[in-house]
């Protein structure tokens, strides 16, 4: 208890209102703006798992010899990355409610919550880039070592656990972690249909006490961060799988 | 109403409406995208400056803009440049009624601030392709820095970076879809009061998606023409 009443005796000695900026205002209400982090998080965290697996189907479906699952995975892919994160958001959540077969059948309680239909358009979204980034990967490991491979007799689910998923996943790994940082920072968008994420929750503070630069400064601080420790973890995991590639510490 | 008689052209329909509007998002593209390499300019002349100043500024700037959300850059300009703009008029003019910027120029300076750090990377990242043995042979051979730049720098950093400024372009064209929360009436502004005054979100924002589709395709196809024009002194095997 005495660390937050030091920490808000702190704020209220910073320059108010005369100033620039607010500082006591922004310092004030950064405890507020912080419990949106969490939700922000999840929000990345699980569209990031389910998208990565949509992907991979995803990116076989388009590598593979049939022409149905190609047309499919790639008219899923142009669609995905032709149009704008917030056109499909709004599309989900607004579009669908409106046919009564929607609003009747068993989807329903999924489709009217704000929370599940924003983690199916990141989900869906970042599904797409990923999908590009992992066929860049597999396509990128060289002929010769899968013949080689072949020569060995491994073949099949063996062919790829031992030499095509390892050298792709080295290969795609620098893009997936901007991919990373697209979905934190594309998680802002869902504040629009009403989740209260960081950038939700800055909108909501703004409209009590009108104070929106102090505010959204914050709320930019805190996505900055968010993005320096998912840059730094990327680092570290291409230090670790790459150090081949790395430059020395 | 079914769909067609929903987008019909004229006073009964909203067609014409979105068409319009789909020349704002194209303009408002277009001008971010040019204001972009202006700042792009800036950021590489900065970032490759042997100024540790300048270099500071430049980096600060592309790791800011690409740090924070789109959304929020926009929201702090729309209201950041009201209040700097507003300040300034109470401070030297003594001025203190309301001012509102025209959304137009917020808009275009929001989206191309974000648009200038993408390109500033690319252009950066083709400057650096370029071999060094090329700029000290143009030396040896007499050329000044002009023509340096001229004949032998912007050919080839041209041909690297189309690529890369061909998807900044992608972007800035989809990120302007989140200007519609300055209430710019481009294709999302329109898409939205579209649905709102007619209970059918679900044909004005698949619209909307297919505007901007027609919108990136035809674009990526014209790249692709560029590319091919940029690279035609390029052998292939």
């Amino acid at each position: 208890m005495s660390i937050f009443s030091s920490y808000f005796q702190m704020c209220d000695a910073l320059p108010g209102r005369e100033g620039l900026l607010n500082f006591s205002l922004m310092c004030n209400n950064l405890p507020e703006l912080l419990k949106g982090v969490p939700l922000t998080l999840e929000l990345v965290f699980i569209s990031l798992t389910l998208g990565f697996c949509l992907a991979l189907g995803v990116a076989l479906m388009r590598i593979s010899n049939s022409r149905v699952l190609n047309i499919i995975a790639r008219s899923y892919v142009f669609y995905f990355r032709g149009t704008p994160l917030l056109v499909q958001i709004f599309l989900i959540y607004y579009g669908l409610a409106q046919f009564e077969a929607v609003r009747e059948s068993f989807l329903w309680p999924f489709f009217k919550e704000a929370y599940w239909c924003g983690i199916l358009a990141l989900m869906l979204n970042t599904g797409a880039y990923t999908a590009e980034i992992i066929r860049g990967g597999l396509q990128s490991v060289p002929f010769g070592q899968i013949e080689a491979a072949r020569a060995m007799g491994m073949s099949g689910l063996l062919l790829y656990k031992r030499i095509i998923f390892p050298i792709a996943f080295r290969q795609a790994l620098p893009a997936y972690g901007n991919e990373m940082i697209l979905m934190v920072k594309g998680t802002s968008l869902v504040s629009t249909i009403t989740l209260m994420e960081v950038t939700g929750i800055a909108r909501y503070i703004i409209a009590k006490y009108w104070t929106p630069v102090e505010i959204f400064l914050i709320a930019g601080i805190i996505y900055l961060v968010i993005n320096y420790l998912v840059t730094q973890i990327v680092k570290k995991a291409e230090y670790k799988f790459t150090p081949y590639l790395q430059h020395p510490k | 109403m079914d769909f067609f008689e929903l987008l019909a052209f004229g006073d009964t329909g909203w067609g014409d409406e979105m068409l319009r509007a789909c020349f704002m998002t194209l303009l408002v593209s277009l001008s971010a995208m040019a204001m972009g390499l202006l700042f792009a300019i800036f950021g590489t002349m900065s970032k490759m400056s042997s100024n540790g100043f300048a270099r500071g500024i430049g980096n600060t700037y592309t790791t800011i803009v690409r740090g924070v959300p789109e959304l929020l850059v926009i929201y702090l300009l729309y209201f950041g440049l009201n209040n700097a703009v507003m300040g300034v008029a109470k401070g030297v003019f003594g001025y203190d009624q309301y001012i509102e910027l025209p959304v137009f120029l917020v808009a275009t300076l929001a989206v191309g601030l974000i648009s200038g750090a993408y390109s500033t990377e690319v252009i950066r990242g083709a400057f650096l392709v370029v071999p060094k043995g090329q700029i000290e042979a143009a030396k040896s051979v007499g050329m000044n820095r002009f023509l340096i730049f001229h004949r032998v720098l912007v050919p080839q950093v041209l041909r690297y970076a189309l690529p890369g400024l061909g998807n900044v372009w992608q972007l800035t064209l989809k990120d302007t879809a989140l200007i519609m929360v300055t209430g710019l009436v481009e294709i999302m502004r329109q898409a939205h009061i579209g649905a709102g005054s007619t209970h059918e979100p679900f044909v004005f924002y698949i619209t909307a998606a297919l505007l901007y589709l027609v919108l990136t395709t035809i674009s990526s196809l014209i790249l692709n023409g560029a590319e091919n024009w940029a690279n035609k002194g390029v052998r292939r095997a």
